[in-house]
């Protein structure tokens, strides 16, 4: 399990694209919405927790190909399923690796874009505790979309149709949690069930993804 | 006897093909007395005027929109346990009347919002779960076509009806804390005292029989057409070879 997780970081580091693409697309996205919605600062600082989230949703769904499509096209992926590893734990892996390669410089980026948006101060650690919590199962979500549209040639709209739907409840409270502690509400509420998300579907998706691995390499 | 001899193609077609008449006239029946007993023989109401007879789409509409999504889980389910072939057509051939269940509910809706609340559209817990249902839908239809193995494309689709299910319902909870609603609360449950009132009822009643049994007529169909057209594939594949 480490050897795959340390081949599939040195994959993303190395071959380019995996690491600096994400946080691009990120970067770019919150600089084009004030040149969508304007300037001015009070409206910037209310819709920032909110276009933080999208951008990292959106960061991570362009990146969710790169999780199976390759290691499906040259073939490793049916050595992998041979391996004495269980399909469960390669899906949990790749999952991981793409939070690590994904979610997790995502997650160190916010404040810094946060600065673009003018955050209001106290939502600083809010909006990066509710990535840092909410980001694992967009990535856990996204291998399973991965999985059901790898076979699938240009499968990358279809998968993106897939997984929007999936990401809602994660968006939801996510961006809650960030809003609320921007306006200096409690938070406590929204965090669990976010937090209750992402261990749920840490816990239980890998399953269904590796079932639909499993079919789509039969 | 078992309700799994249903499962056989043949058998299903034959025993669909002695039923359907029969259900289409029940539909028509249901849905012309419902819709116009509905429209024509019931007041107005003291503070709608006559926009709540949306009522007698509107609901049955949206009932079908959820229910042919559990039926959809259901044959899933069946089709991953038993791999019965009929079964995961109909699930496939449920699908798009789902959709447009769906889609009609969400239009009524909006007829019936824009005079009532001023507005065609609100983030209403209601009306968004809906639109994600509509979403997870299109998803659903949208991965049969794109695959080409039939057998794939069947257990691929189940294992997303399932998880999808269960995202749905997340969903459902999670725009409920989101936003608060506009929509009012089930008027229609069996337990509670204050339900609409029986002059609507009735007819309302018949109206969702008749959308009930559209809903089972079409899919009947969709499912003779879907084994049907996968015969005549396997024949024109045979005679390729040949």
């Amino acid at each position: 399990m480490r050897a795959l997780l340390l081949r599939d970081l040195r994959l993303a580091i190395r071959a380019g694209g995996g690491f600096g693409l994400g946080l691009a697309f990120f970067l770019i996205v919150t600089v084009l919405v004030p040149f969508g919605v304007g300037p001015q600062t009070e409206l910037l600082s209310r819709i920032a927790p909110g276009i933080l989230w999208i951008g990292a949703l959106l960061a991570c769904l362009l990146s969710l190909d790169r999780i199976l499509a390759l290691d499906w096209e040259d073939g490793s992926l049916d050595l992998l399923a041979t391996a004495p590893l269980p399909m469960e734990g390669i899906v949990t892996v790749k999952a991981f690796a793409h939070w690590i390669t994904t979610g997790l410089p995502l997650v160190l980026a916010a404040p810094v874009l946060g600065v673009l948006l003018s955050l209001p101060i106290p939502a600083y650690q809010w909006v990066v505790i509710s990535l840092a919590v909410g980001t694992p199962a967009l990535s856990v979500i996204g291998t399973f979309g991965a999985a059901l549209t790898v076979g699938i040639k240009r499968g990358g709209l279809l998968m993106s149709l897939l997984v929007l739907p999936l990401y809602v409840p994660t968006l939801i409270f996510g961006a809650e949690v960030a809003r609320r502690g921007a306006e200096g509400l409690t938070v406590q509420t929204p965090l669990l069930l976010l937090a209750g998300i992402s261990f749920g579907v840490i816990a239980l998706l890998p399953f269904a993804s590796a079932a639909v691995l499993r079919i789509n390499l039969r | 006897m078992s309700l799994w001899e249903y499962a056989n193609p043949v058998k299903f077609i034959r025993t669909t093909d002695k039923v359907l008449p029969w259900i289409w006239t029940l539909t028509v029946l249901c849905l012309v007395t419902g819709l116009i007993w509905g429209f024509f023989f019931t007041p107005n109401d003291f503070r709608q005027g006559s926009t709540v007879k949306i009522i007698y789409i509107h609901v049955p509409s949206a009932l079908m929109a959820i229910n042919a999504w559990l039926m959809m889980l259901v044959a899933s389910l069946i089709w991953i346990v038993r791999r019965h072939h009929v079964s995961a057509l109909a699930a496939r051939a449920a699908a798009p009347v789902g959709a447009v269940m769906t889609m009609i509910a969400l239009a009524t809706g909006a007829f019936w919002g824009q005079p009532m609340w001023g507005t065609w559209w609100a983030w209403d817990p209601r009306l968004t779960s809906f639109l994600i249902l509509f979403l997870f839908y299109l998803g659903y239809m949208a991965l049969w076509e794109a695959i080409e193995n039939d057998d794939t494309a069947a257990d691929l689709t189940s294992i997303l009806c399932l998880v999808g299910s269960v995202f749905a319902v997340l969903s459902r909870y999670a725009v409920n804390f989101w936003n608060q609603g506009l929509h009012q609360g089930a008027t229609l449950s069996l337990d509670k005292e204050e339900n609409i009132s029986d002059v609507f009822w009735f007819p309302l009643l018949v109206c969702i029989a008749g959308f009930v049994l559209l809903f089972i007529a079409l899919v009947f169909l969709r499912t003779q057409t879907e084994i049907r057209a996968r015969r005549t594939r396997a024949l024109l594949a045979r005679e390729g070879q040949a």
